[in-house]
């Protein structure tokens, strides 16, 4: 049977240019332009999918891109909308949602035990006994869900774009048409966006035989489109509005960003499915949707035509279908529409039944036949299709995001805006207004005011077009003793399944939708809450205000999660020593915004490379390139006063030309920070900060400098200087060749900070113990600082000098047992948890977070402490973060752990219950595959306790800790 | 995303701004009590109300204070931070 019809005047097909493509492995012809489910449509293949749960065999609804039963699944893509998506030439779809085939699918035996999966089945039938869970998960996992994902696929990022207009106009039809010229006519940027790929709307589909409007439309669109100020953005919808009238759209081509001064919100209605019993069968569809049909694709929706009727849109309906020579068998008018329509119909032949009531649809596959009843006498009508046409329900996703208050019009029975957020509005049929001239008169009006808005000028007082006869049925629902009254087709929500939920105390519009999914599936109940609020409000006796609507939250419409993500676009900062690094090809990695070498590749596996750069720190000497950690300058007459304050140590006894671990917490006691700070003078001290923290930090400190009132600078030194650390037993005899400093013990000690010429160049030198050797940390103007790097790499020559990347540093740290702030502590660690007791100075008359501190101090539950694996099983080796386990109950977590070559063992460090951080203690670490291994709690540092190596020759008297850097 | 009227640099998006926290005196050390200190770290009222904000630009790197209706999200005033502005909150 075919069902294409003669030449229609605003079709979007080419005839000249006839595509192949196949669906279920069949050959279908069409037309460039058409979509599967008009083509598919076009050669009587009426069955286009199968619904969710029972599987039904289901067709065409409303042909407005939220026909979620037709739904098709291409080799590389799943859940195309066959109602909207143009079809290529070859293109390969089956249905989605169908165990065999859609035309034998084992899933409709389903249905057969359909009596037996009442509402919110899934949520009391599974969850006793428990052990039989797991099947039925699968089960369900098996059964639910649309479409197949191409776990192949290929990465496609499409970036997002940023624009910017004055007005911005959702909708272009008839009243958003209207509404842009106006606005535009004001000379403002107007932005004009359809989800389809022309504009016109509904003033093409719903009006395209009415003659009288046809000078109308054309001028309106040629206006639009030699208006230079009017931008239209089609095949877009807006997937969400955000504040200050920032709009999200959404096209093939990836997000756009739109910024509008101000919204006309011209988005219309979307028609509302009557419920009666069968009203799913293949043939029941929208009104508009075979008007969609008719007029985009010049497919017939049937050969014999039953009208179900609440307005006179559904008498339009029935004279497009006459028009076209289709056979009209009867208009079935719930009520009494204007005599006008019933005497046009009646003069078109066409039978007109006033007060009837929609029994059922009955047929085998396919709709055959519709059941009605007048004056109680029922009467059945053979027929291939059934067009309802009994309401309308608001497209006001925008509006709800807006925050537009909704309230419900008896005159109209539908949802209107009462009250519009400033510089939005509304106009056209979601304002209520069904006329078309006076659609044209309301966008206008909505859009001139826009204008005006946005150019902060006065608006004018908006009339209200509003119709004043209802449009809607103010309750479309026929129940029928034997069920199958469908009300959300996404879910085969029936009318039974909603009053089982109401029945069961799931009263409340929010509760409903959560117990029933009505509206939860992938239309977002765009055809079904209007029915789910209406039956709701009846059934507990409420009105529609009362009863209230679920929330519209972004996105408006199933969006690719690629169009969100869009491009990668982050900065990237490179170290002045880059070119060095990538001159020897080393392992780049991200830290922060940084990229910095994770090990130089010398030996063979990235771990043999890592104890290479291990080893000639420990043996000999290697450098590392430290210029990622934040560098801040801190001068001013309140200097110490500020350093005093930023840090849990005293800053302020500290000599001129020394050096201290700086440690920072929050307010609440929380380690946020760590570094090292030196003293240049009396009010001038130079601090690191960790990379990643850089500038938080800064940030940071700049607020604290303003609400302390303080008199002092803080700059952000950290790009303009590089900085590297030259550790090992060798490091000062390579640094002896390059400076005239005394590198002598007594002339530069440990912790101390030296000011003077490397390679020729300023430097700032700090002997620093961070990893455990001897060690200069050199800072030095980024420009000179790949020179300094290249002259102690050529002196270090003699000495098989290493430069040593993240990895290395951080194994060496760890045998020291110092700490990485944001890996051993987490967002709730202070520094007694740290066990670094020695870094808080509470005679200190302020610093950040001291009253936290004072308090935790004697409430100390966890510490960090050491461990050493003692199962030597080289296949049980623990990762960070893998628990801690004693009794069956979690006592901790594994923050660091590494081999070292150095001890011969693996160590780690442990954020445990203070009840087990006993030394010599045996813990237990849970594998992630369940396994645990034997550890024990052993002091740090691991590798020379006494910090003999980082101070040679020098006696040890002070147990202060190493500094970091 | 919003949009902000800042007195010097004119109209900013506010995604070039960092929130700060909202404007508050910071206890005495000296003097406050434990509870006084818990209300001003962890307990905070979110009931709606206008409020001073602490934001800051990323491009320029200043502080600013910003008027804020926290139900409305309307900004009614945009202020450069002065120094020792805690005092006066």
């Amino acid at each position: 049977m075919k069902l294409r019809l003669s030449p229609q005047p605003l079709e979007w097909i080419d005839r000249k240019n006839p595509l192949t493509f196949t669906f279920e492995g069949k050959e279908v012809t069409g037309f460039a332009g058409d979509v599967a489910s008009s083509a598919l449509w076009s050669e009587g293949s009426k069955v286009l999918g199968r619904s969710f749960k029972y599987h039904r065999r289901r067709g065409l609804l409303s042909f407005a891109n939220h026909d979620v039963n037709a739904l098709f699944q291409a080799p590389d893509m799943p859940n195309v909308r066959g109602d909207v998506t143009p079809v290529q030439e070859g293109q390969m779809f089956t249905a989605v949602n169908t165990f065999g085939s859609l035309a034998s699918d084992k899933g409709s035996l389903v249905e057969l035990i359909g009596k037996f999966l009442p509402v919110g089945f899934y949520y009391r039938a599974f969850y006793s006994p428990k052990f039989l869970f797991p099947k039925w998960e699968r089960l369900i996992r098996e059964m639910a869900g649309l479409g197949k994902v191409d776990t192949s696929w290929t990465e496609s990022r499409q970036p997002k774009r940023y624009r910017h207009c004055d007005v911005a106009i959702i909708g272009a039809g008839p009243s958003g048409m209207a509404a842009a010229i106006a606005a535009a006519e004001q000379g403002v940027d107007v932005c004009l966006i359809d989800e389809n790929p022309y504009i016109g709307g509904s003033l093409d589909y719903q009006y395209v035989n009415e003659e009288a409007l046809s000078e109308t439309r054309s001028s309106l669109k040629s206006t639009i489109e030699s208006m230079a100020n009017i931008q239209v953005i089609a095949s877009a919808y807006v997937a969400g509005y955000y504040g200050d009238h920032w709009l999200a759209v959404n096209t093939d081509q990836g997000l756009i960003k739109l910024s509008a001064q101000s919204v006309v919100v011209a988005t219309g209605v979307f028609e509302q499915p009557a419920v009666f019993r069968n009203n799913d069968l293949p043939g029941v569809m929208n009104a508009s949707a075979a008007q969609r049909l008719m007029s985009r694709y010049a497919v017939a929706p049937c050969k014999e035509a039953v009208i179900l009727t609440a307005n006179p849109e559904g008498y339009r309906a029935a004279l497009d279908m006459h028009k076209n020579g289709l056979v009209v068998k009867a208009i079935l008018d719930t009520g009494s529409t204007d005599s006008e329509w019933v005497e046009q119909a009646r003069q078109s032949g066409i039978p007109v039944f006033e007060h009837a009531t929609i029994v059922e649809a009955s047929g085998r596959k396919a709709l055959q036949a519709v059941t009605f009843s007048v004056d109680g006498v029922a009467k059945q009508l053979a027929c291939d299709g059934l067009l309802m046409s009994v309401g309308w329900a608001p497209a006001g996703a925008p509006l709800y995001q807006a925050g537009t208050k909704f309230a419900y019009s008896h005159t109209l029975e539908q949802l209107l805006p009462v009250s519009l957020p400033e510089g939005v509005y509304a106009c056209g049929r979601i304002n209520g207004v069904f006329d078309i001239l006076d659609q044209f008169k309301d966008g206008e009006q909505a859009g001139l005011a826009a204008a005006l808005y946005m150019q902060g000028k006065e608006t004018p007082e908006l009339n209200d077009y509003a119709a004043q006869m209802a449009h809607s049925h103010p309750y479309p629902i026929w129940q029928h003793p034997k069920g199958k009254e469908f009300v959300d087709f996404d879910e085969d929500i029936q009318f039974k399944d909603l009053k089982g939920a109401i029945a069961q105390g799931f009263d409340n519009i929010e509760l409903m939708k959560r117990f029933s999914t009505i509206g939860m599936g992938p239309s977002q109940g765009k055809h079904s809450n209007m029915n789910g609020i209406r039956i709701l409000a009846k059934l507990t006796g409420k009105t529609i205000d009362q009863t209230g609507s679920t929330t519209a939250r972004p996105m408006f419409h199933p969006t690719p999660v690629s169009h969100l993500a869009g491009m990668r676009f982050r900065p990237e900062r490179l170290t002045p020593m880059h070119a060095f690094h990538q001159s020897v090809n080393a392992c780049f990695m991200e830290a922060g915004n940084w990229l910095r070498p994770e090990y130089y590749p010398s030996e063979a596996s990235r771990e043999a490379s890592i104890a290479a750069e291990v080893a000639a720190v420990r043996g000999s000497v290697g450098l590392i390139d430290v210029s990622t950690l934040g560098k801040l300058e801190v001068f001013g007459k309140d200097a110490v006063e500020l350093m005093d304050r930023l840090y849990t140590m005293r800053m302020s006894n500290m000599a001129i030309g020394a050096s201290r671990y700086a440690l920072m917490v929050d307010d609440s006691g929380v380690v946020i920070d760590d570094g090292v700070a030196v003293r240049y003078s009396d009010e001038h001290f130079y601090v690191t900060t960790t990379t990643s923290s850089s500038d938080s930090a800064y940030r940071m400190i700049q607020k604290k400098v303003i609400e302390w009132g303080l008199q002092v600078t803080v700059l952000n030194r950290t790009g303009q200087i590089g900085a590297m650390n030259l550790a090992g037993p060798n490091s000062r005899k390579i640094l002896s060749q390059l400076t005239d400093l005394d590198l002598s013990n007594e002339g530069f000690p440990y912790l101390v900070m030296r000011r003077a010429k490397v390679a020729g160049v300023d430097a700032t030198l700090i002997r620093v113990g961070f990893v455990g050797e001897l060690g200069y940390e050199i800072h030095v103007d980024s420009m000179d600082a790949l020179q300094v790097w290249d002259e102690l790499m050529r002196v270090g020559e003699a000495f098989s000098i290493k430069p040593f990347g993240v990895e290395a540093q951080r194994m060496l740290r760890l045998e020291k047992g110092h700490i990485i702030v944001g890996q051993d502590t987490d967002g709730l660690t202070n520094p007694f948890e740290a066990n670094m007791p020695w870094s808080v100075h509470f005679k200190k008359p302020y610093f950040l977070g001291k009253p936290s501190l004072m308090k935790l101090k004697n409430e100390q539950q966890r510490i960090l402490v050491g461990f050493e694996l003692l199962s030597a099983d080289r296949n049980a080796m623990p990762l960070e973060s893998n628990l801690l386990i004693e009794d069956g109950e979690m006592i901790g977590r594994v923050t660091s752990i590494g081999r070292s070559a150095a001890l011969g063992k693996v160590i780690g460090l442990a954020m445990i219950s203070i009840d087990y951080s006993k030394p010599d203690g045996e813990l237990h670490i849970k594998l992630s595959d369940g396994r645990l291994v034997k550890a024990k709690v052993v002091k740090t540092p691991f590798y020379d306790p006494d910090g003999l190596l980082q101070k040679p020759d020098e006696e040890v008297h002070n147990k202060e800790q190493g500094a970091a850097a | 995303m919003k949009f902000v009227t800042c007195p010097s640099l004119g109209r900013r998006a506010l995604s070039e701004f960092n929130y700060g926290g909202r404007l508050e005196r910071e206890p005495d050390q000296e003097t406050v009590s434990e509870k006084e200190w818990a209300d001003y770290v962890f307990y905070h009222n979110g009931a709606p109300k206008t409020q001073i904000e602490w934001w800051y630009h990323r491009p320029t790197g200043i502080w600013f204070l910003f008027e804020r209706n926290t139900l409305t999200d309307r900004i009614t005033k945009v202020d450069f931070a002065n120094k020792g502005i805690s005092n006066e909150a």
